[in-house]
């Protein structure tokens, strides 16, 4: 095991950095996190007002997104946890897109099928489809390694999980075949303090997670996860690694869950105060800040401007998306296969029977517990 | 025309696809050099080389996880489990994940991929090699569920499987494998999903099964029609999306009906045929449907010739919903 990869001193200072991002980059890695608590604290006032009904806050872990993002392409394919939406902002992925999952409206990409912060996008950049059970997109990022390598390209997977994604059958599956294969593919472990109520001490009992990876055959990494540079090196470093045919990359990085594990979730009953406080000062946010600051890519003005445009940018999206009509009905039946079978089309047909003859159904008032 | 045995078809089907198409991937537990535990996949390595035909670790999650992500980024994976029985673990691959993918996305991405497994008892492999699952999966909106019962037809549907723009199941009936013969055509053809086969006409009662069952219900409509019952029977041979049109117009010609499968009969496949018929038809029928199934147990070793269904219990069914 290496030492934890750490960048960016608490002062703002980087001694390290070796100018692998340039000024514009390192200030677009810094709007882009702004952009990410933009759209997390809309998001927030959205489902407290009731216009959305869940969402899933990324205060605390945006230096590892982020980081890790900027290290990759948009070509590379991206295997995101529900947690990772920095990742497809990054790549230019547009607030509005993202607006229209949260409201589930008819011009989500899913069509409202999913609930909200399941994103999914083809361009610009190749984020695959989010699900909700955990883990089971980890050998999907090697399946879909091996298919670029057989096909002669040189994009790497990434797949991006939390702690207790290494609980998960996919984790062990996922590990164990690319270490075999010696897929291109970066496993990245935010280690985030949490999953849901557990805490990271609940989840193994062994040293950690990168640890895990010498069984597999592979290098584990540990890094800082709230140092964008740090983050930024380690994905860079396995992204090397994989491109060049040497295969795959378990990289844990240290960062921390500041809000609930979702809307739904009331955190203050679980997680003691003082953790909190701790991990508050590490803020990644403000890490970022002090370096660029160091470096006099930072000042209050570029503060005001930033934060003013990302809020705007998101305030609009919100507005667009509220405007948007829902999907209509047929989009219950369509995108189950290709071809519409027609059983389902009869299916469909009875339901718009039903409801010419006995009107809309209910919406009811469900709520999301979890 | 070749005369060829179900396997051969399966594995000629295989050559077929993969020298056509170099976008298939062939891949799964000892499918490799070894050619699989039954032979299906005998030559592929020697003819394609390791890329397009490869041993995986002992992972079925794994196997059709990584399935999904080739299917999504350029190959057209073709992966077997070894029994279906062992499929279990890749229930969440399957039904979560390749069957929702185009669904969950508005089509962005898809799943265009087979999962072939040999099912069913007959080869006394007890709990754990004989299993049918197909209706945990014909549960399953999104996916496609194709079962073969000839030759003929193993290589067609298989084919057509693989040009299938979603996730295909594809259950071979193992009893099968070696002790049925037919003729199979050189080359590419294909064989609609979704469309049935009429086995047997007749026009007394009607029975609907597949997979090895088709043999089992041809025989004892052979002993029937020797006691002046004529029996219409129906290879289904795609469960999901299944063809109801046909199904509804077979069971109206002779107004009784008969289900045949190996698995228990509980939230069996034949309760989906008897309550659409139920539903759709009522008013045509002269008798109850019957079903011939295995019993709701689990699948016996030594005396897996008494769950199974046979020519004499489902002869005995046609003989009662015959004179009902």
């Amino acid at each position: 095991m290496t030492e934890t990869l750490k960048m960016i001193e608490a002062d703002g200072s980087a001694p390290s950095f070796n100018g692998a991002l340039d000024d514009k980059a390192l200030v677009y890695c810094y709007r882009t996190m702004l952009m990410v608590r933009a759209f997390d604290d809309i998001c927030m006032k959205l489902q407290r007002s009731g216009r959305i009904g869940f969402s899933i806050p990324n205060k605390g872990v945006e230096a590892t997104q982020v980081g890790a993002a900027s290290a990759l392409r948009s070509t590379d394919f991206f295997f995101p946890s529900y947690r990772d939406f920095g990742m497809a902002l990054h790549h230019g992925a547009e607030p509005v897109e993202m607006m229209h999952n949260m409201f589930g409206n008819a011009s989500d990409s899913a069509r409202g099928r999913q609930m909200p912060v399941h994103f999914s996008f083809t361009k610009p950049l190749r984020f695959f489809s989010i699900s909700s059970p955990i883990g089971t997109h980890l050998p999907q990022a090697v399946g879909a390694a091996f298919a670029s390598q057989a096909q002669g390209k040189d994009d790497v997977s990434l797949a991006s999980f939390g702690d207790g994604g290494t609980s998960s059958t996919g984790f062990h599956s996922a590990l164990n075949m690319a270490g075999v294969w010696k897929a291109p593919v970066i496993f990245l472990c935010q280690n985030n303090g949490w999953a849901i109520s557990l805490p990271s001490s609940g989840q193994t009992a062994s040293d950690g997670y990168a640890i895990k990876a010498k069984a597999y055959g592979m290098p584990g990494v540990t890094v800082d996860g709230n140092d964008l540079l740090a983050v930024n090196r380690a994905v860079s470093e396995a992204a090397e690694r994989a491109r060049a045919g040497e295969g795959p990359t378990l990289i844990e990085a240290f960062t921390y869950r500041m809000g609930g594990h979702s809307t739904s979730d009331d955190p203050t009953k679980y997680v003691p105060a003082e953790e909190l406080e701790k991990w508050a000062k590490k803020d990644p946010v403000l890490r970022m800040q002090r370096f660029l600051a160091q470096r006099g890519l930072w000042d209050e003005a570029l503060e005001e401007t930033l934060q003013a445009e990302c809020a705007a940018e998101v305030a609009a999206a919100a507005k667009e998306a509220q405007a948007t009509p829902g999907p209509t009905l047929e989009t219950i039946f369509s995108d189950v296969y290709e071809t519409l079978p027609n059983h389902l089309r009869r299916q469909g047909e009875q339901a718009f029977d039903l409801a010419a003859r006995k009107g809309d159904a209910d919406a009811g008032g469900g709520a999301f517990p979890l | 025309m070749a005369i060829l045995t179900l396997l051969q078809a399966v594995n000629d089907a295989l050559h077929t696809k993969m020298r056509d198409d170099e976008r298939v991937t062939v891949f799964g537990e000892d499918v490799g050099p070894k050619g699989g535990v039954f032979l299906a996949t005998e030559g592929l390595t020697r003819e394609f080389g390791e890329r397009r035909c490869f041993d995986t670790p002992l992972s079925e999650d794994g196997i059709v996880g990584a399935a999904v992500g080739m299917a999504v980024n350029g190959l057209l994976p073709v992966c077997e489990i070894q029994f279906q029985d062992f499929i279990f673990p890749a229930f969440d691959q399957i039904v979560s994940e390749a069957a929702k993918l185009r669904y969950r996305s508005g089509g962005q991405y898809t799943a265009p991929m087979v999962i072939r497994t040999p099912y069913g008892g007959g080869i006394r492999g007890g709990l754990y090699h004989s299993q049918s699952g197909e209706a945990y999966f014909a549960h399953t909106p999104g996916l496609k569920v194709v079962i073969p019962s000839t030759p003929y037809d193993a290589k067609g549907l298989l084919i057509a499987a693989i040009e299938d723009p979603d996730p295909v199941l594809f259950l071979e009936p193992k009893a099968l494998y070696r002790s049925l013969k037919g003729e199979v055509p050189e080359g590419s053809y294909t064989v609609d999903l979704s469309t049935v086969r009429t086995a047997r006409e007749g026009s007394d009662v009607t029975v609907f099964c597949y997979g090895a069952m088709v043999p089992v219900c041809e025989k004892a409509a052979a002993t029937a029609a020797e006691g002046g019952i004529e029996t219409h029977v129906v290879d289904l041979r795609t469960l999901l999306p299944l063809d109801e049109e046909a199904v509804l117009d077979a069971a109206k010609r002779t107004g009784r009906v008969v289900v045949v499968h190996e698995a228990p009969r509980f939230c069996g496949y034949g309760a989906e045929i008897s309550a659409l018929i139920a539903e759709n038809a009522i008013e045509y029928m002269e008798a109850p449907v019957r079903r011939v199934t295995g019993f709701d147990t689990p699948f016996p070793n030594t005396l897996e010739h008494h769950y199974m269904p046979d020519e004499r219990r489902v002869l005995d069914a046609i003989e009662g919903v015959a004179s009902f």
